[in-house]
């Protein structure tokens, strides 16, 4: 497995007050993506474990992007990868802001 | 089959934590080990396979029509919903509790059987599950089997539901010990076309199970379907005893005596009385049920 | 050992133990004083639908005896019979209602004992062996949930490359060992000592619940199962 983590800087802080969202499931051509809260307003974080070795660049431009479109300041993000691609992941992290934002 | 009516929304579809949602009353699901609580396989590293924060099934408590329910999904698209270590204690744990809380139990299964990759620890966790669902079963908790699921109920999933005191089960919902493959694989194409949907169906799936006795309730594939067949099923008595297992023994030997010699689900279907055996797979539920209401061997206060 | 072996040692004060259709029945005496009733399923047989409820129906009436006779299972099985006839007639039923009169001759007061001393495999694994309160072993017993050419075959990894894995952990393959360490074992028992012994050390000693995870925990083999059933205990009993 391959474990990549990235700091990130946030241009929004996240919305809603729901400690814990999760959103999807770790299967072939999906992924599962758990958000917390707890990280500063402005950042960030995102860890993520994926069986496909070598796509760290792939991963890095989709966080950033994600980080600087969405809502994210405040979360800690973990994924778990099940090879999906990167259309599939930048829908779920899209998914789990704004399940965050929803009351519980 | 029947065109989807425009409210119905299915079962077969729906993600593990979709069906709690919609089995339950609203709002009423209390988690237990959460995936925030980061309780994953320790073994699926070894394989370079990615792992899943709850392992692949949730469980925890609510109400279902006011009733107080502890309840477990599995997740059919993780592994299949196959048992491994972490997934199996969650299930064993949980019905130690309804031992405890004389607390009745709905378990929505979608599972191919034992995880191979932690196969020693999933085969201990099933005869764990299944000794902690007698035990609260010896209490007169219900325990309750909700099979409709796309990896189906197989291998040592179908030895618990063996275990449960109702089952309820939709056309899509497949019960079987060793799968169609396994089956092939084994003893050849000859013995068990595995591509053969057809015959997958009439050996293992929700009709067939439902009319010879293997499952209690049977419903469309639809949460609302699902959520008043377990309603149902959690009236049925849970009682196990020296008169149910009698009354169990009878009817498994009839079952054999009766239909030992048969090739098919069709020709059961036909000594059973079904005036149009080859038709069930196309009837819908209402006319499904119409038939196999009279006709259907039962297995009241006999499981 | 023989099952002949096996069945002299076990009841030096004789038995009758007769083998039909890969079933075994009958009775032995550890001492002039107890009756064990046996059954069994011999020469690696594959047990299906028929031969699953002939050994729940003995095991039933046995329970029904007012009497607290020790049940004794030998085990030298395959898996579950593969047939298609065995899933149209309802396997998973048949397996699951020969676990349930296991369960309920225990609680009817008649201990349990499987002595697995050959193979046992997949569902008729949990269904006999593992359906016994207690669950020994001699060396040279072959439990497993799958073969591992199978495994490899549907995990679509090399024979090699799962050998290896499988000599770094005992949570997957084949062997005694193995399915010692995760905790589905209370014992081996020593061949070179009279079986008779070791029995009656097994019914001396007081039944638990299931210790099964806590041996697993102690041995090594399968360490979070216990502690995972126990959280899970708890925070319903707090919930709820």
């Amino acid at each position: 497995m391959e474990n990549l983590r990235y700091e990130l800087s946030a241009t929004k802080p996240a919305g809603g007050t729901r400690a814990v969202g999760l959103v999807g499931v770790v299967a072939s051509g999906n992924l599962e993506v758990l958000l917390e809260r707890g990280e500063a307003p402005d950042r960030c974080v995102i860890e993520i474990a994926t069986p496909a070795h070598g796509f760290a660049a792939l991963w890095q431009a989709v966080t950033a992007d994600f980080a600087a479109r969405m809502a994210a300041g405040g979360l800690r993000i973990t994924v778990n990868d099940g090879g999906a691609r990167p259309d599939t992941v930048a829908l779920r992290l899209a998914q789990g802001v704004r399940l965050m934002e929803k009351p519980e | 089959m029947t065109s989807p009516s425009p409210t119905r929304h299915s079962w077969y579809e729906e993600s593990a934590r979709g069906r709690l949602a919609h089995l339950l009353d609203p709002g009423s699901f209390t988690e237990f080990l959460g995936p925030e609580r980061r309780e994953f396989s320790p073994h699926l590293g070894l394989f370079n396979l990615p792992h899943q924060l709850d392992d692949g099934v949730i469980v925890g408590d609510g109400r279902l029509g006011g009733r107080p329910v502890l309840a477990a999904a599995q997740e059919g698209r993780f592994m299949g919903g196959a048992i491994g270590e972490v997934h199996g204690a969650k299930l064993t744990g949980l019905l130690h509790a309804a031992r405890q809380l004389k607390r009745d139990v709905v378990i929505l299964f979608d599972t191919g059987g034992v995880r191979l990759q932690e196969a020693n620890a999933g085969e201990l966790a099933i005869s764990e599950i299944i000794r902690a669902t007698l035990e609260a079963r010896a209490e007169g908790v219900r325990v309750v089997g909700l099979l409709g699921g796309r990896a189906g109920c197989y291998g040592g999933g179908s030895l618990i539901a063996g275990c449960c005191s109702a089952l309820v089960i939709s056309e899509q919902g497949r019960l079987s010990v060793s799968g169609p493959e396994v089956i092939e694989t084994n003893k050849g194409v000859e013995e068990f076309d595995s591509r053969d949907r057809a015959l997958v169906w009439r050996t293992m799936g929700g009709k067939h199970r439902y009319l010879i006795g293997g499952v209690d309730l049977f419903v469309d594939d639809d949460v609302a379907a699902f959520r008043a067949g377990a309603v149902a099923a959690l009236n049925r008595p849970a009682t196990l005893d020296h008169t149910v297992l009698a009354a169990e023994q009878a009817r498994l030997e009839r079952r054999l005596a009766r239909f030992g010699d048969t090739a098919d689900g069709t020709e059961v279907w036909a000594r059973l009385g079904v005036a149009d055996p080859a038709g069930v797979p196309n009837l819908d539920t209402g006319a499904f049920l119409t038939i196999a209401t009279s006709k259907r061997e039962g297995a009241d206060a006999a499981r | 050992m023989r099952p002949a072996d096996i069945l002299s040692s076990l009841f030096p004060a004789g038995h009758q133990v007769t083998e039909a259709g890969g079933l075994l029945t009958g009775s032995g005496r550890l001492d002039p004083q107890t009756t064990v009733e046996v059954v069994g399923i011999s020469g690696k047989t594959y047990p299906g639908v028929d031969e699953a409820l002939a050994l729940a129906g003995r095991i039933l009436s046995i329970a029904d005896r007012p009497d607290a006779a020790p049940l004794l299972f030998l085990v030298n099985s395959g898996s579950q019979r593969m047939s298609r006839r065995d899933e149209l007639m309802g396997l998973s039923e048949t397996l699951a209602h020969l676990a349930k009169a296991l369960w309920r001759a225990d609680q009817a007061g008649h201990r349990t004992i499987g002595l697995l001393y050959g193979g046992s495999a997949a569902g008729a694994f949990i269904a006999t062996a593992l359906a016994c309160g207690s669950l020994v072993a001699l060396p040279g017993a072959w439990p497993e949930v799958m073969d591992l050419p199978s495994m490899a075959r549907v995990t679509k990894l090399s024979l090699d490359v799962l050998t290896e894995k499988a000599a770094g952990t005992p949570v997957f393959a084949p062997g005694l060992d193995n399915l010692f360490a995760t905790g589905a074992i209370a014992e081996i028992w020593d061949p070179a000592r009279p079986l008779c012994d070791q029995l009656k050390a097994l019914l001396a000693a007081t039944r638990d619940d299931d210790g099964r995870a806590g041996w697993g925990l102690e041995r090594g083999g399968r360490v979070k199962a216990a502690a995972i059933a126990r959280e899970v205990q708890r925070l319903a009993l707090a919930h709820g």
